[in-house]
């Protein structure tokens, strides 16, 4: 980063390293910590420096969508490549540059929620590190056709602090992908991702988070969306790497008429581990919100599933609704629950669930009835469980690629 | 050529005797029916003949064209030529119609051999417009969502795809209203030829107007108790079940 940093975001870095530093670490039996392995949260086996791969074979490795709207690779928070072919009033270029040419409207909407779900101190520490990321402000009446896409990769023992920082105006329409992978299958490193997205009235983000980091790093992502009137905002994440993932994801409604899709694909093998925390928060009356979580486990893995709907006092005529569901593929396996509902408003719509089931023998014996044999009937059950959720992106392309990775998963999976 | 099941004994993990020395050849090029009241075991004889784990043989042997495939898995008896077309077909959510027949079809290829998918989508289209399915089947996730009819319709589909040596059908006219029926017969007809046997199970005597048996085989009590032509199944509409109860059958 350079010296020409905006006087608000030093000054915000050094509060928030204060902040880093005040906050206790996470107990095991803090409310927003259960079930979650507070042993990935020591990090000192990160002492390493990161080092910087081969470019050139990075960005051929980044292959994602056949014609993306943009594309951004970065290496270790550092952009290592961009294309674009996005309209002239769309602003979409690296936070280091978005800080530098356009302060203001970064200052007006970085990190601007409280974190609720457990990662106040993490929130504080990737507020403290930040170095990069990508900015994305649609005016007005813009619609974007097809996707930017953003690959970030990690090297060695790295830590990294990548932001997404999304903001539609009135009646506009973006989607934007990351893609989070490690540069090698063997070196532990660190992510701590930041999401804003911020869907101005009438608009639409669709926003996609593809986790594939190799299976020794650790991840934690934290996802503040607000919605406005009318808007509707499309969040995903699909978890297949790292050896430990926290997904904290806040979806905000503050206007009559927003709409929240929240939805998650996640694949857990092994001793893998992944901790999802969500929180729907109607603020406005007459909005919409829907969470669909879909895991599948297999091996020894874990996942852990914490979700509240809440409905301030005003918000009357609120829908939200919230699916957790697990498929346990192995008896080792172990999925944790822990839906909930805080209503405080009339005339709301509100439901809450989770499930947990493995394939029955009847299913197994009908695939293998038509000559499949057993491990792929198993997966074709496996893969199809994941479906809905993916096809709630209603995007042909934006589908087939988080498919590639869902099926690139199977195929390590024996 | 033929299926033969020879003294055919199966229980439940429990022990409960269902199959009790149950003897049919079902030579290629012929149809069978079993006929039989509630519990008979006839469904219990598909799905061992299928190799559902959840019956357990305890003597006899199942032979196709020769091959013993009694110690076969489920899915090897299916490529080996056994098709089972299910009473109550499962659903399979998120997996396509097109992908599910596909990925059977791909089962049954040698290993690093990939089904032409033009070719493919051409034949199961034609196959499609004899069942008179819509071609959004294709699209949609196997059974989900499907009607009873519709479930049956696309059992034979799979079975017209899979071009098994012999084909076991398990009530598929139930559920079934008679234009239904009529589709699913022309599905089963279009199957017929002299490298392929047949056995239909039913109840009623309506699915054989349809689809015309060689011989009918009447099942009680995990035993096959008579066996003849075509008129057996005339006989037992017009007197039920209960003729099996005159002591020539006790």
């Amino acid at each position: 980063m350079t010296t020409t940093l905006p006087a608000w975001f030093t000054t915000r870095q050094e509060l928030a390293k204060a902040r880093y530093e005040s906050i206790p670490d996470p107990k095991r039996n803090d409310v927003l910590w259960r079930f979650s392995n507070i042993k990935q949260l020591d990090f000192s086996n990160l002492s390493g420096e990161a080092k910087s791969p081969d470019h050139t074979e990075l960005i051929a490795r980044s292959t994602g969508l056949v014609k993306p709207a943009a594309k951004f690779v970065f290496l270790n928070d550092e952009v290592i490549h961009s294309q674009s072919s996005l309209p002239e009033n769309v602003i979409c270029l690296s936070l280091a540059d978005a800080l530098v040419s356009y302060p203001d409207l970064v200052e007006a909407h970085f990190m601007k929620q409280e974190t609720h779900l457990g990662s106040a101190k993490y929130s504080a520490l990737h507020e403290a590190s930040v170095k990069n990321g990508l900015f994305v402000h649609v005016p007005d009446n813009t619609e974007i056709v097809g996707s930017i896409e953003v690959h970030h990769w990690i090297s060695d023992k790295g830590t990294v602090f990548p932001h997404s920082l999304i903001v539609t105006g009135k009646s506009a329409k973006v989607r934007v992908i990351d893609i989070f992978r490690s540069a090698d299958e063997i070196s532990p490193g660190l992510v701590i991702a930041y999401n804003d997205i911020s869907a101005g009235p009438n608009s639409a983000i669709d926003y996609i988070a593809i986790q594939a980091l190799n299976e020794v790093s650790r991840l934690i992502a934290i996802k503040e969306t607000t919605t406005a009137r009318d808007a509707r905002s499309k969040t995903f994440i699909l978890n297949t790497g790292s050896a430990w993932a926290r997904n904290e994801s806040m979806s905000r409604l503050e206007g009559p008429g927003a709409h929240s899709d929240m939805l998650s694909v996640s694949i857990p093998h092994l001793e893998q581990e992944y901790d999802q925390r969500t929180f729907q928060h109607h603020v406005s009356e007459g909005a919409y919100s829907n969470l669909l979580y879909k895991n599948t486990l297999y091996g020894r893995s874990k996942t852990v599933f914490s979700g509240l709907i809440s409905v301030d006092e005003n918000a009357h005529h609120t829908d939200a609704y919230q699916t957790c569901r697990n498929l346990l593929m192995t008896d080792d396996c172990e999925a944790n629950s822990m839906p909930g509902l805080e209503i405080n408003a009339d005339q709301v719509k509100c439901s809450h669930g989770s499930t947990s089931a493995q394939i029955s023998d009847d299913e197994i014996f009908y695939l293998q009835a038509r000559g499949i044999d057993p491990v792929q009937a198993r997966q074709l059950i496996a893969r199809g469980y994941s479906i809905d959720a993916v096809k709630r992106l209603e995007n042909e392309d934006a589908e087939n690629l988080v498919l590639s990775f869902i099926d690139s998963k199977f195929s390590r999976i024996l | 050529m033929s299926l033969q099941i020879t003294n055919l004994h199966a229980t439940l993990e429990n022990g409960t005797e269902i199959l009790k020395g149950v003897t049919l050849e079902i030579p290629a090029g012929e149809i069978h029916a079993i006929m039989g009241p509630n519990g008979s075991g006839k469904s219990t004889l598909s799905k061992v003949i299928a190799g559902h784990e959840a019956y357990i043989p305890t003597a006899g042997s199942i032979t196709l064209d020769g091959q013993d495939i009694s110690e076969m898995s489920i899915d090897a008896r299916s490529r080996a030529g056994i098709f089972l077309a299910f009473q109550y077909p499962n659903e399979v959510p998120g997996v396509s119609n097109a992908n599910f027949i596909r990925a059977a079809l791909q089962a049954r290829l040698p290993k690093g051999e990939e089904i032409d998918a033009v070719a493919y989508y051409k034949h199961l289209y034609a196959q499609m417009d004899l069942l008179e399915m819509d071609r959004k089947f294709t699209a949609r996730a196997v059974n989900e969502g499907f009607s009873g009819g519709e479930k049956k319709r696309n059992e034979i589909l799979q079975m017209i795809m899979l071009e098994p040596k012999y084909c076991i059908l398990d009530e598929t006219d139930s559920g079934l209203d008679i234009d239904a029926l009529k589709i699913v017969a022309k599905g089963v007809n279009a199957m017929r030829s002299p490298k392929r046997g047949m056995l239909l199970i039913t109840h009623y005597q309506r699915l054989l107007d349809y689809i015309k048996p060689d011989h009918v085989h009447v099942m009680a009590e995990g035993y096959i108790v008579k066996s003849g032509g075509p008129e057996l199944a005339l006989e037992l509409e017009e007197k039920g079940y209960d003729f099996l109860k005159e002591p020539a059958f006790a």
